[in-house]
């Protein structure tokens, strides 16, 4: 019974880090997603690259990248210390950082595309029943774009569950602090400990598993209501 | 001034519009052309949604759009009502989710009982928890004029409201935009490209040809002139205004007088003192050089020729005119030659049938 609970202290970690940066990227994600849907600026093919640049790149070598800017010497690491925080490598606020930025393709792409298919109609008819920017976005264009969002916001949460190469070079493996499931399940089997390495990878699939279906359900019936 | 004052020019990629013309405060104004000629975008460019390069937009004697002192007048602020062409009803709300978005952002509270009224007025009571997706085409175009209309405009812009619909629903909706015409207070832009329309509806013609407008002014006047393309097509007409003076109970003949004389029109009873408007096409206007008494032809009077335009390989359009009304005929170049037609000529026109408008 001590082994099963010492294994609910990665599972709790790992919904936290999701939760956490899944937060963080609907706040980071969807204004992003709106400019790159609208602008006709030059700056959009390459923004639109870089945000996608996790989907092809090993995570290993975002990770390292990621493990030089945030040490205590790197840029990002001197800029949280002046602004009087600790240090970020090995760090839950490192893991943050990493996942959102791992998990941003996630959410940028499926609501940048669901904004995009919105087109530019509903919005000019807003405009001339009086509604402003601010207000066409968040009465039209998030309710349209409603089925692109919880696609979005779901893979995000699902994906941060799921991550261990990001992790594993920026966080390390410290008990509690930054040793998430995915992490738990290595050392494990390193350790040859196959059956809490079972109970770990199962509860991964059917949870992964729960919420792509989920997803699909709740597409199909946003699709049976209509835009 | 009121209504409308514009100088507009609009580049998008290759194409470039310019647009100069002044509408009345009142009454309805069609933007009348062939597609792609570049009327919905100057529809687009008042509302502000697509804003011109330069030019100045007066409404009302408030500037919408002046670049010389750098004014612009953002869509949200400039209270239209637009009918879009599809017609845009937002898809995340119901019926009556469409009718407040605009009502709550008016700016202004309502007169009470202006939901009630509109929705009654517009026919859509029964539509009111519907979702839009489940309306027909007609149902859809009521609510969207609603929606315009509850959002408390000083103008209404419409971009061809009956053509994404099927002949029946267009027969009802037309008859509801002639009422809807007598009853508003401010100007309507219409655009359309099918002439019968504008007949119906217009008061005022904005005539253009892709990328400028070519001339505007008052649609009598307009449809009749020879140097605009209208005059020289096969719907080709003159419009009447009149008014009912009797009826001939035993041959179900409306008489009508308009300023150039009296017309008998085949009608079911009308009461006396009717406005109704009349169109004469020219191809059922002949020409002779005397009157004939012995003929099948009701409508007979005497015009003067005041141009000829030989527009056609065989055919050619003639201006008319009876004591201050304008007609135009369709004849051919071997009658004008016969009859030896040139401007001043006295002679008579022979209507052969007249179309009751409205």
């Amino acid at each position: 019974m001590k082994t099963l609970a010492t294994d609910l202290v990665p599972v709790l970690l790992t919904l936290r880090l999701a939760l956490v940066s899944t937060t963080i990227l609907l706040f980071i994600g969807t204004p992003l997603a709106w400019w790159l849907a609208r602008t006709r600026s030059i700056l959009r093919l390459p923004v639109e690259s870089v945000v996608a640049l996790p989907l092809v790149l090993p995570p290993t070598v975002l990770g390292f990248y990621l493990l030089l800017a945030l040490a205590p010497a790197g840029p990002i690491g001197r800029v949280w210390r002046a602004a009087g925080g600790g240090s970020l490598a090995f760090s839950f606020s490192g893991l943050v950082i990493g996942s959102v930025l791992y998990s941003l393709p996630f959410v940028v792409q499926p609501l940048q595309n669901a904004f995009e298919a919105i087109g530019e109609r509903p919005l000019w008819v807003a405009a001339t029943l009086g509604a402003g920017p601010v207000d066409r976005f968040f009465t039209v264009a998030l309710p349209l774009a409603r089925r692109g969002l919880v696609t979005a916001l779901t893979l995000a949460f699902a994906h941060t569950v799921g991550e261990f190469g990001v992790v594993l070079m920026i966080g390390g493996n410290i008990p509690g602090k930054t040793r998430v499931l995915s992490i738990s399940i290595y050392d494990h089997v390193e350790a040859l400990e196959y059956t809490r390495a079972h109970i770990l990878s199962a509860g991964l699939v059917l949870f992964s598993f729960a919420v792509l279906f989920i997803v699909h359900l709740n597409n199909r019936r946003l699709q049976a209501q209509g835009p | 001034m009121s209504g409308i004052d514009a100088s507009l020019v609009l580049r998008r990629g290759d194409f470039l519009l310019e647009a100069s013309f002044r509408t009345p405060a009142t009454g309805v104004t069609a933007l009348l052309g062939p597609s792609g000629c570049g009327k919905s975008t100057l529809l687009n460019c008042i509302a502000g949604l697509q804003p011109a390069e330069h030019g100045r937009l007066e409404v009302n004697g408030e500037f919408w759009q002046d670049s010389g002192r750098h004014i612009f007048v953002p869509p949200h602020r400039r209270r239209v009502g637009y009918v879009f062409q599809d017609p845009g009803l937002l898809g995340h709300l119901d019926v009556r989710g469409n009718l407040e978005y605009g009502m709550r952002r008016a700016g202004r509270p309502q007169k009470p009982g202006a939901f009630a009224r509109t929705v009654e007025s517009v026919g859509i009571g029964p539509l009111l928890d519907r979702r839009v997706q489940g309306l027909s085409g007609g149902e859809r175009s009521r609510v969207a004029i609603a929606r315009a209309l509850l959002r408390d405009p000083v103008m209404l812009l419409m971009d061809e409201p009956l053509s994404a619909l099927d002949a029946r629903s267009r027969s009802q909706l037309l008859p509801f935009l002639e009422h809807l015409r007598a009853e508003l207070q401010i100007p309507v832009l219409y655009v359309s490209h099918a002439i019968d329309e504008v007949a119906r509806l217009a008061d005022h013609l904005v005539s253009l040809e892709p990328g400028k407008v070519v001339a505007h002014g008052a649609l009598r006047d307009m449809l009749t002139r020879l140097d605009l393309p209208i005059s020289h097509s096969d719907e080709a007409a003159a419009i009447l205004d009149g008014v009912v003076t009797g009826y001939d109970e035993k041959f179900q003949l409306a008489q009508l007088a308009f300023a150039g004389g009296q017309l008998a029109v085949p009608q079911p009873r009308m009461p006396e003192g009717t406005a109704v408007r009349v169109r004469i096409l020219a191809r059922d206007v002949s020409l002779s050089l005397e009157h004939h008494r012995n003929t099948s032809i009701l409508n007979i009077f005497p015009v003067r020729v005041l141009e000829i335009s030989e527009d056609r390989a065989a055919q050619a359009t003639v201006r008319l005119e009876a004591s201050g009304t304008i007609l135009l005929a369709r004849v051919t170049r071997r009658s004008l030659s016969l009859l030896a037609l040139e401007p001043g000529s006295e002679v008579f026109a022979q209507i052969k049938s007249v179309a009751l408008l409205r």
